[in-house]
């Protein structure tokens, strides 16, 4: 446990260590996290996603910047990054290459980077990366950026796990029919085309507010009359009854555009906080967790009931066409059951 | 009868053979997929301290580890040896790979050292490559360093060693 106490105490190196335990799932990082829990549940959890190449990596390090000199009444925030990058399906192993657009930030000590690898996950995140979040969050820093994996249409994981998810475009990606397709722009709360400075960053605008009037059509949404600043935009949807996501334009190279966006976030996590959507967020959240923790606690049970050759003959009858698929579940599920009730018996 | 009798018993292990082979197949798939099991990954940094910009040999020694199950942390060009030892820091790596080839390796190589230290973090394996002359590499191991690979190392051979040294085993 003394982990887990040099963390509260503001111990980096314990920290980095603790985070490793707990993404390697070990009894210690688990014990920890059960200890640190009740001092969650403070941080902003901002998400951002796009897909690869699009400069989210040099966006976290513009908005770690910004909202490090954006004061929170007179104390200032300090910063966390979690960047997912992923793991090759053959070997395992990773290239974690997000600290490379993020050495600005390097010599701030009220800035802390981590960089996941997605160990097969397939959702943009890791499986322990809501835990390496608790962790980061008990540790009292106040905004904490997870970078997803550069994504494509469906890894939706994020928007489950923060309060403000960022989906950030470049020019040249595609059309509006791209823009109009269910999936990642569903996500988003606030929509970013980066890399502004670029050819095609008004196509790529317009496309994506095109999107937003068929989304949002009854709330008057005016995106067609011009290009408007971000600044105006948020400020616009924050006194409508519903978020409807601005679309702002940054370029992270020069950090244009940066001071809007970070304001925009800290704008979205006000309205959530004075909707009671901040709550239903982190109900959906906890559920979400617990329901992963259930079905993989489930799953272990199960498999210490079932023995291998039991397994194995069900799945030879499988393979022999002897018995269909589900019904050789039911017959595993049967297994796991009688063992499992013999079990806790014992 | 014998003769029948052993070809049974032939025909049995070479069958229970078979059998295991498969099993095996399955045990893994069964545990990997189905099950999230908690796993140890080695973890290294990959830095270039100093003002060169030939990072092609940073890039091929991160792609081979990458390549051998480890997870690579790689920061970029022109790092300050604070910069690197924060990245460890933060990073909690089991070894730390400098690439240098502007000549200011004794400079820059021992200062990483102690930071890593003064952080707690004396246990981390140190690395060095690039262009380092033979005379330089007795005092660099004097200062910690645990190996310096020079042009035409075979990859294997620090893959090998980061093994050795985190684990006190290769993988195959």
């Amino acid at each position: 446990m003394h982990l887990a106490e040099a963390v509260l105490s503001g111990n980096r190196l314990a920290l980095a260590r603790l985070l490793t335990q707990v993404e390697n799932g070990t009894p210690e990082g688990v014990a920890a996290l059960d200890f640190l829990f009740p001092f969650t549940g403070k941080a902003h959890l901002i998400g951002i996603t796009g897909a690869p190449g699009t400069g989210k990596s040099s966006l976290v390090n513009q908005l770690a910047r910004a909202f490090r000199h954006l004061k929170n009444g007179a104390s200032e925030r300090r910063v966390a990054v979690v960047a997912v990058d992923p793991s090759s399906p053959f070997t395992g192993g990773a290239l974690l290459g997000d600290r490379v657009r993020m050495r600005d930030l390097a010599g701030d000590a009220g800035v802390f980077i981590r960089s996941m690898a997605s160990r097969g996950a397939l959702g943009g995140l890791a499986r322990a990366t809501a835990s390496v979040v608790q962790v980061l969050d008990a540790a009292g820093y106040d905004v904490i950026m997870v970078e997803t994996v550069g994504v494509g249409q469906s890894e939706v994981d994020i928007a489950r796990l923060a309060y403000t998810t960022l989906v950030v475009e470049a020019p040249g990606l595609g059309d509006d029919i791209q823009a109009s397709k269910a999936g990642i722009l569903e996500i988003a709360d606030i929509l970013v085309v980066n890399k502004a400075d670029q050819a095609g960053a008004d196509n790529t605008e317009r496309s994506l507010r095109a999107m937003l009037e068929m989304a949002y059509p009854s709330k008057g949404y005016r995106g067609h009359h011009g290009v408007r600043s971000g600044e105006e935009a948020a400020a616009d949807m924050s006194q409508m009854p519903a978020w409807v996501p601005p679309v702002m334009r940054t370029v992270a190279l020069d950090a244009s555009g940066i001071e809007e966006l970070a304001q925009a976030i800290l704008q979205h996590g006000e309205y959530l906080r004075a909707t009671g959507e901040w709550q239903r967020r982190e109900y959906v959240r906890l559920k979400n967790e617990l329901d992963d923790l259930l079905r993989a606690a489930l799953m272990a049970r199960w498999q210490s009931g079932v023995r291998d050759d039991d397994y194995r003959s069900v799945l030879e009858q499988l393979c022999a066409r002897q018995i269909s698929p589900y019904q050789a579940v039911a017959r595993l599920l049967e297994f796991g059951i009688q063992a499992g009730g013999a079990n806790d018996k014992l | 009868m014998t003769y029948i009798l052993i070809l049974i018993t032939n025909f049995h292990s070479k069958y229970l053979f078979y059998m295991d082979v498969r099993y095996n197949v399955l045990q893994k798939r069964f545990s990997k997929t189905e099950l999230y099991m908690p796993e140890k990954k080695i973890r290294v940094l990959i830095a270039k301290p100093g003002l060169d910009g030939h990072d092609r040999g940073a890039k091929v020694v991160a792609r081979a580890l990458r390549d051998a199950g480890m997870e690579v942390i790689y920061t970029g060009l022109r790092q300050t040896p604070e910069m690197i030892a924060e990245a460890a820091l933060q990073e909690d790596v089991d070894a730390v790979g400098l690439s240098i080839l502007s000549g200011a390796h004794m400079a820059l190589v021992p200062r990483v050292i102690e930071l890593l230290k003064a952080n707690g973090q004396e246990n981390v394996m140190v690395f060095v490559g690039g262009i380092i002359p033979e005379t330089d590499v007795p005092p660099l191991i004097e200062a910690g360093v645990k190996a310096v690979y020079g042009p035409g190392t075979p990859t294997s051979r620090c893959v090998e060693d980061i093994q050795k040294a985190v684990l006190g085993e290769v993988v195959a």
